[in-house]
This record gives structure tokens, C-alpha cells and sequence, in this order.
């Protein structure tokens, strides 16, 4: 099985790299990006079975800081 | 006294803080590698050093954290022993826990290496004990993710209980309140993105540092 944990910064959090890719896009001349925020796509290949509290617990130990992101899981069997 | 630096894949300030101890304490550290799962026997002050530990992957410090040494790192930190965390250690630290909050990229994006001028927040640590409260010196910077980021509670707590050890005095990288270094609640662990042991010496062109050193071994010959 396979999982895509998405990682994003909470909301509230300044977003540099966001900011910065929105600037890009403009000097591009791409007009209304009112807003861009970057986060992580992570890619698991699980062995089958691994249940979503397994997935949950390497999101809070490793995959994400809570502290400034939140993330999402999608499983995919 | 006995101290241990901890060295990671992609730790480069370890060398430069091991001289620093050695200055002040007179001997030599134990270079602890990550893959140890305890420390040697007696160690009073440990230094989790700068660098770019397992090459900043996923988030900077968040690999080194889980690195089996640094469960052995928080075991102490919990017993009382002294942990020096600089830059890369300070990223380390947060993401171990042992320090609240979080440091990311820098507001500008930009990686930032120069001298900054700092305000000590406290000398009621035993880093900060040969600074006074409002004191400024300078230290340099060299990191790309030194803003520090915490919840407003978290912030008003760190202020509010003195743990805001240094700060910097103009705004350089987007910090919360311009913090630059933190204290745990015990006052053992010290988290700072300057870096005091690049001066340390006359030869550094400042020894603003040095006193970071000499106050630490002083407490901990104190406590001895």
C-alpha cells in the first residue's frame, strides 16, 4: 500500500518561501497570486497492512513539527 | 569537569566548539558520534554543535534529533546536566523537544553570515552569568533558518519566566520578539543561533564569547 503525507505550515505562519515564490510568479507576469504557501509531498510505500495509526504516528514523531505544520494523509491501497 | 560535543554527518562547528571548551575547562572533550546510545560516565556540560547535520533533510536539525545520541542527550538534560545548543544544535534541540518552539527560514529567505549585535535578556543563568542584563555584544550569524517562531502564550511564558537569554538588537531574520537564544524552564539548556564560540579569542578579532564559556565552568566548578 502507499500513502502521501502532506505537509503544510499552519496558518498564521509566515511563509517565506511562499512569499518568495509568489514574487517569482509575478516577476513572471503572472497576475493575481494573491497568495502562495510551500509544503512537503512525502511518498510512503507501506507494507500492506500498516494500519492509519501507524501512518499518524510517523507524521507526529518525525514527518511534520507540530509546532508550525499541520499534515494530511492520503492512503492508497 | 568532563565535557562531550555531539558530532553529526554534516556537523562543521563541532572542531570550533570543542577548542572553545578546552579553552575554558582545560581539557580536552569526549566527541560523542550520533550512533552512540549513551554518554560517557560524568559528562557536566554537553555542545550540540553548528553545521548542516544530515544535510538539513526534511528540516534542518529534524534527523539529528531522532539520532539515537540525542535520546542519551535528553536524558541527561533531564538529570541537570548543562547542554549548549548553537545554531544547528539549537534547531537540533527544538526539534529533540528540549526546547520550546520552532526556527525556520529566514524572513528574507536569504542565508545570513555576519557579526550581529545582541542584548543579553538575563544573567540569571549560568550562561549568561558574566553578562549583565541589557548588555550588548556581538556575535556572528551563519544560517538560513534562524527565525524563530513560538505561539504567543509560548513567547509570553519565555519573557515572562527570563528565558529569553540573548535577543538581537535590530531585527535580522524575522524572529518572534527578536529572539536569538532561549533557556529551558530549569535553566540547564541553552538554544542560540550566534555563534560565542567564533569569539572567543583575540585572533577572532572579539572575545565577546568567551565569557559564555568561562560562566558556564564556573557554575559548574560551583556546583562541584
Amino acid at each position: 500500500m502507499k500513502a502521501r503525507v502532506f505537509v503544510t505550515l499552519k496558518a498564521g505562519v509566515l511563509d517565506p518561501q511562499g512569499k518568495a515564490i509568489q514574487h517569482a510568479l509575478e516577476g513572471l507576469g503572472f497576475g493575481g497570486v494573491n497568495d502562495v504557501r510551500a509544503g512537503k509531498l512525502i511518498e510512503l510505500d507501506l507494507a500492506d497492512g500498516t494500519s492509519n495509526a501507524d501512518i499518524e504516528a510517523m507524521c507526529q514523531k518525525l514527518l511534520a513539527n507540530t509546532v508550525i505544520e499541520n499534515y494530511r494523509i492520503d492512503t492508497v491501497s | 569537569m568532563k565535557t562531550a560535543v555531539i558530532v553529526f554527518p554534516g556537523s562543521n562547528c563541532d572542531r570550533d566548539l570543542a577548542v572553545a571548551f578546552e579553552a575554558v575547562s582545560g581539557s580536552k572533550p569526549v566527541m560523542v558520534w550520533h550512533r552512540e546510545t549513551q554518554l560517557p560516565e560524568g559528562i557536566d556540560l554537553i555542545g550540540v554543535p553548528g553545521g548542516f547535520s544530515y544535510g538539513d533533510y526534511l528540516r534542518s536539525g529534524a534527523m539529528a534529533a531522532r539520532s539515537p545520541v540525542m535520546q542519551a542527550v535528553a536524558d541527561a538534560a533531564a538529570r541537570g546536566t548543562y547542554v549548549l545548543g548553537i545554531c544547528n544544535g539549537f534547531q537540533v534541540l527544538t526539534e529533540t523537544g528540549l526546547l520550546p518552539g520552532a526556527l525556520m527560514r529566514n524572513a528574507g529567505t536569504h542565508f545570513i553570515c555576519r557579526d550581529v549585535a545582541l542584548t543579553v535578556g538575563t544573567s540569571q543563568s549560568a550562561f549568561t552569568s558574566r553578562y549583565s542584563a541589557g548588555e550588548v555584544v556581538t556575535f556572528p550569524i551563519a544560517h538560513h533558518d534562524g527565525n524563530y517562531f513560538a505561539d504567543t502564550a509560548t513567547l509570553d511564558r519565555l519573557e515572562g519566566e527570563g528565558r529569553v537569554a540573548f535577543r538581537y538588537a535590530e531585527a535580522v531574520n524575522g524572529s518572534a520578539r527578536d529572539i536569538a537564544g532561549i533557556l529551558n524552564d530549569a535553566g540547564n539548556v541553552l538554544g542560540m543561533m550566534p555563534h560565542p564560540e567564533r569569539v572567543i579569542e583575540k585572533a577572532h578579532g572579539r572575545t565577546d564569547g568567551r565569557r559564555l564559556f568561562e560562566g558556564l565552568v564556573e557554575s559548574l566548578m560551583a556546583s562541584a
